[in-house]
């Protein structure tokens, strides 16, 4: 009851979305903002410990690790960099379409934006199979037997050494594969939001925040493809 | 209520607490104040299991034989000591409780900006909470708190990766708490209350906000490395498998380091709150005061190799990292001497919260200066894992974080819950906790200088004259524990009710009722007067002071 009486008193249009300890819209889609905004500046330090281990033993196990680097399929990378990158751009437009009253462009976006995130854990899950095939699964069954360090093709990689670069390969795509299916877990719900009819030009913070969050995990990618797969690729 | 006679009494306003009853009006709450009392109770459970273990150490430090437990027992007691005090205590304590009650009504506004993620962090406390009671019901953990690898990762064979994910999982209650209340200082400010007219309780919050949400998830990420290298026997932090145990406590003290200015600030905040009202003067140095609480929190991230002098770092970066802690002191030291020169010619009133207060600001500064001598590479080399550092460190979080936690909730008491705590039990329990707390840990100073290593369950005979005084002092600091719970719960139901200003206060929570109604205020505040006017407040009634000088 005190929450219609709080929020009758604004008196104008009210818009249900308005959340009674708000005064206006335009605070609560800065604090909405503002909140996952902060919230990725957790995630940032979440991975940083986590780029700081890789980096540490990328000099420590500089050989061991490119030539552990050169067994992943660059190629399958490569290609979920360029989904992930699709998958900004739909985002954008998803948002795009709200912003222009657009209900086709912004749930077709919403769409492709899931299947897309579909299209990388396929591939991602295809490239993990591999890895196991090979053997390279940090554990008891790990091998990495008689591989050359690139370069120095008279020099065996350490098999423990190329397993830490294993571990970290699997705990860094694993985490960010992770957060790509809460991705889809919060676009399943934007999509059923926008399926409904609520966002509007005046009003998708969701979107927006939703898409900052799915942003943040490509930028991840973005610097994880390189870090992973390209160190030691020479033409 | 139930008296025959109520109908004389005037009709009780309806507040926060009698606006509903029944457990989902709690459960389900998104009140900012009524989540605030789910955490007060929370941690006062956690408090004393917590208090606990520390009561059968003490007693096992009695003798100096180890004749009530065992080694591998007490190597559990202080390892889950630490834990549910510092994870489960001592980081949500000010900020969950206090913070929560008050930072919207300081700054104006209804509810923090999330009110819903507010609740869901109390539940993840809880379920990080009933995970850590059950891995101490099920073996408990014998690693010390810091669970340093490669022991805890490869030799004890206790349950290190349930305890590391309660951790994880309370560590992300606390990452919300600080998410929100960033985003409620930044965006729901009441018109008029600029960043120079916040309280300097709000600005303390803000930088353990900020340490919460910039620390906090790197020491996830470690719990998540530690439980995956036990677990799958990799070896990220194994020396044996080409990992690097010094790694692992990088990444621990990065977080470990700066938690502990999320224990001391929100305390720091307290306390200047407390020293404006019964000094009846405005802070000296506002702005210093409210800036040295950012510069802690910065400062506080680039110290945290100063608990590594001994494991093996070059000598350079300890030489930097032993700076670097210096310099912490100096926002420190800018609010300790803030405080004095605002006492200088105050009015002072000597109530309970004030007595709190001034036992914030002895033991503080203890707890401070002994910090230096850790921080001085020699020193430390031979202090280092003995009992001087237990005691400069329970000093710090003890002594300073704990003591203005109290302080807080004597002086807030009356807006929490609507009536008067009795003042003259308070002030002789606060008296009480002041020297049982000297009695505990002084003798640990000496004793730690004259050699007695930390975390063993027996020592010489020459120890025991000083482990009978702290065991001693423990207990006296326990009744002074126990008496504000008893005289607490007894002003609920038997206090006088409280007026809505009792102190005479500045500050926007005082303009509500005592207790609040659900959205604090009746309308919202405009705010028109710099914070701690008590120049204002106290107005006409008081003499001019001829200048000097």
């Amino acid at each position: 009851m005190s929450d219609s009486q709080a929020t009758a008193v604004q008196g104008e249009a009210h818009n249900p979305a308005l959340l009674h300890h708000f005064v206006t819209e335009e605070q609560q889609r800065d604090a909405s903002s503002l909140g996952m905004w902060i919230f990725l500046a957790t995630e940032v330090m979440f991975f940083g410990g986590l780029f700081c281990a890789y980096l540490i033993y990328r000099g420590w196990y500089f050989g061991d690790f490119g030539a552990a680097s050169k067994s992943i399929d660059a190629l399958l990378g490569g290609t979920n960099t360029a989904v992930l990158i699709c998958s900004s751009l739909t985002v954008v437009l998803a948002i795009w379409g709200a912003q222009t009253a657009r209900r086709g462009l912004m749930i077709g976006s919403l769409i492709l934006t899931m299947l897309f995130g579909l299209a990388f854990l396929g591939i991602k899950g295809k490239e993990y199979k591999d890895k196991f095939d090979e053997h390279h699964v940090p554990g008891v069954s790990f091998s990495f037997e008689h591989v050359p360090i690139p370069g120095h093709p008279d020099q065996y990689a350490n098999p423990r050494h190329a397993e830490i670069f294993f571990a970290l390969y699997f705990i860094m795509t694993g985490l960010h594969a992770l957060h790509m299916v809460i991705g889809l877990g919060i676009f399943t719900w934007l999509l059923v939001m926008a399926w409904k009819g609520r966002f509007t030009p005046q009003y998708h913070t969701p979107l927006e925040v939703g898409g900052l969050y799915w942003h943040f995990v490509d930028i991840v990618w973005i610097y994880l493809f390189p870090l992973l797969y390209l160190i030691d690729r020479h033409p | 209520m139930s008296m025959a006679t109520a109908t004389a009494q005037p009709v009780e306003r309806v507040n926060y607490l009698n606006k509903e009853y029944g457990v989902a009006s709690w459960l389900l709450t998104t009140d900012h104040k009524r989540i605030a009392l789910l955490y007060l109770l929370s941690i006062t459970l956690f408090f004393f299991i917590g208090g606990f273990f520390a009561l059968l150490i003490r007693l096992e430090l009695l003798t100096p034989a180890g004749d009530l437990v065992q080694a591998d027992t007490y190597n559990k007691l202080f390892t889950m000591h630490g834990m549910v005090m510092v994870f489960f205590f001592l980081i949500p304590s000010i900020p969950a409780v206090l913070g929560n009650f008050l930072v919207p009504m300081m700054i104006g506004a209804k509810d923090l900006a999330f009110p819903r993620i507010n609740l869901l962090s109390w539940y993840l406390y809880i379920i990080g909470g009933v995970m850590m009671l059950h891995c101490m019901l099920t073996g408990g953990v014998d690693t010390g708190w810091t669970f340093y690898t490669p022991f805890s990762t490869a030799f004890t064979n206790t349950k290190i990766v349930e305890a590391g994910l309660a951790i994880f999982v309370v560590g992300f209650s606390s990452i919300l708490t600080g998410l929100n209340f960033v985003v409620t200082i930044h965006r729901m400010r009441a018109p008029g209350m600029t960043w120079s007219r916040l309280p300097l309780f709000i600005w303390a919050h803000y930088a353990t906000s900020i340490i919460q949400i910039l620390g906090t998830p790197v020491i996830a990420i470690t719990v998540v490395l530690v439980a995956v290298e036990r677990t799958l026997h990799l070896g990220i932090f194994d020396p044996k498998l080409g990992g690097d145990p010094l790694l692992f406590q990088h990444l621990f003290w990065f977080y470990s380091h700066p938690a502990v200015y999320i224990m001391i600030l929100p305390s720091m905040g307290i306390v200047s709150e407390i020293i404006a009202c019964f000094a009846r003067k405005r802070i000296f140095g506002y702005s210093f005061v409210a800036l040295s609480s950012i510069a802690i929190a910065v400062f506080g991230f680039l110290v945290w190799a100063h608990h590594m002098f001994v494991a093996g770092i070059s000598v350079y970066a300890a030489l930097v990292f032993s700076l670097l802690s210096y310099g912490v002191a100096v926002p420190s030291a800018v609010k300790v001497f803030n405080w004095t020169a605002t006492l200088y010619k105050g009015s002072i009133r000597y109530d309970a919260p004030m007595l709190y207060a001034f036992g914030f600001l002895g033991l503080f500064t203890m707890g401070g200066l002994t910090g230096l001598f850790l921080a001085a590479l020699g020193i430390d080399v031979h202090v280092t894992d003995t009992y001087f550092v237990v005691a400069h460190f329970h000093y710090i979080m003890v002594g300073g974080a704990l003591m203005g936690y109290l302080g807080g909730m004597h002086f807030w008491w009356p807006k929490i819950s609507g009536k008067l705590y009795p003042e003259g039990w308070a002030r002789l329990a606060a008296l009480i906790v002041f020297i049982g707390f000297n009695l505990t840990f002084f003798p640990q100073f000496i004793l730690g200088y004259v050699g007695m290593p930390r975390r063993y369950y027996q020592y010489p005979q020459e120890f025991q004259v000083l482990n009978v005084l702290s065991t001693a002092g423990a207990t006296v600091l326990g009744v002074g524990y126990l008496l504000p719970m008893i005289y607490f719960l007894w002003s609920m139901r038997y206090g006088k009710p409280a007026p809505d200003n009792p102190w005479n206060a500045a500050g926007l929570e005082w303009k509500t009722a005592s207790p609040p109604t659900t959205f604090n205020f009746e309308e919202e505040p405009v705010v028109t007067w710099e914070a701690y006017n008590y120049d204002e407040i106290d107005g006409a009634h008081k003499q001019e002071v001829p200048v000097v000088g």
